[in-house]
């Protein structure tokens, strides 16, 4: 019995030591695969998040840097959040909404914060690109951040032009598209 | 370990022979069960797999300027038009009067054209990588030597247009040939008319 209780707690050391929990994700996406191994580093992370019907969720890392962003957002978009809404919004990794309906979503109960209709997706249109605002926002908070693109595999191109497009714009012109490793191409 | 022995001076004339005990066991099972329980947690809750990227280039609006773009040679242009349902469209060449074909995403389909095409490169990154792994080269040194052979003034450059009903998916296939195919030319641009007219001619 001790040995195996040795083991246990040998192993559960491990786990805790190694570990980075898996990030909550608003939307289940499936990211299409592909031979490059280059890994993601795990801060300074801006995370652009398209779901299959072209919603665009916005995220970045860090605790204190969600409070400037939201903070900044707030204020050029002129919508009043009270400290306790933007804490709320610091503990979410990624949100999918328009600061006009920012208010009413951080004051959603946890467990529908995740409904498909909660969530109506970052405008990026090149008439009403919000989008374009918020990285320009996070860019100013943390200027080391880094883009990740993280997209379904079904999600329609022109979506994925309009991302890239704003992005374009703003002179962001390196960034990482997230996918899944493939096994060995059929060329070797 | 788990034992805890009570000696407690046995050889004292005691009062009663119980002092004589028998070594106190400690149950550790519920400290097992505790142990494996926060094991699977940590399991369950760890993501060990890291998620792969692919990084990407793309020119910015500002710094283009008309000198700056370069020309390809006609003998070295590819285009690529991602169309629907995982179709690809290809030519050579200059648009007016190119004839275009059409292929697949599969190994025999797209990258044999582009391995084709780019058979004088692909070929020397095949050596250097037999020759990285017979000589043990310094990753640092193979990625120089990669990236000068992939800057060969000869290999194709690659247009690659999507239309609208193509998905990211084939965005992120393309890339990935471009990648496997050491194909280092290659941009990202708008569908324009005439290309949209080629296809408008050949699927009925």
């Amino acid at each position: 019995m001790t040995a195996m209780c040795d083991v246990a707690f040998l192993l559960l050391t491990f786990f805790m030591l190694t570990s980075n929990f898996t990030k909550k994700e608003p939307v289940l996406v499936a990211t299409p695969t592909s031979v490059s191994e280059i890994k993601i580093p795990e801060t300074n992370i801006m995370t652009v998040l398209v779901d299959k019907t072209g919603k665009v969720y916005f995220g970045i890392d860090g605790q204190e840097k969600r409070r400037q962003l939201i903070e900044k957002m707030a204020s050029i978009y002129k919508v009043n959040l009270s400290p306790e809404e933007m804490k709320k919004y610091t503990l979410l990794e990624l949100t999918g909404n328009p600061m006009q309906a920012m208010k009413a979503f951080l004051n959603l109960p946890a467990e529908s914060r995740d409904l498909p209709q909660n969530n109506l997706g970052i405008p990026a249109d090149t008439t009403n690109n919000e989008f374009k605002d918020w990285v320009k926002s996070a860019r100013e908070v943390n200027p080391e951040l880094r883009i990740a693109i993280k997209a379904d595999e079904k999600t329609p191109y022109p979506v994925i032009k309009k991302v890239m497009r704003s992005l374009q714009q703003l002179d962001e012109s390196r960034y990482n598209l997230i996918t899944k490793l493939e096994g060995a191409p059929g060329r070797e | 370990m788990a034992e805890i022995s009570q000696d407690t001076g046995s050889h004292k004339k005691g009062k009663k022979k119980r002092s004589k005990k028998l070594p106190t066991r400690i149950d550790l099972t519920p400290m097992v069960d505790l142990g494996f329980l926060l094991i699977t947690f940590f399991m369950l809750a760890t993501s060990l797999i890291k998620p792969q990227t692919m990084e990407i280039t793309m020119p910015s609006d500002k710094k283009v300027q008309d000198e700056d773009k370069t020309v390809a040679k006609a003998s070295q242009a590819v285009s690529i038009i991602l169309g629907k349902d995982d179709i690809v469209y290809y030519y050579f060449g200059k648009t007016e009067g190119a004839k275009v074909l059409k292929t697949n995403y599969a190994p025999d389909g797209l990258r044999k054209i582009l391995l084709e095409k780019n058979f004088e490169v692909a070929q020397q990154v095949e050596a250097l990588k037999v020759e990285k792994n017979r000589t043990r080269m310094k990753e640092e040194d193979y990625q120089k030597k990669l990236s000068a052979l992939r800057a060969n003034k000869n290999a194709p450059v690659v247009r690659i247009m999507a239309t609208d009903e193509s998905n990211y998916k084939n965005l992120v296939d393309v890339l990935d040939e471009m990648n496997i195919c050491s194909i280092s030319r290659y941009a990202i641009v708008d569908l324009e008319d005439p290309d949209k007219q080629l296809i408008a001619n050949l699927a009925p």
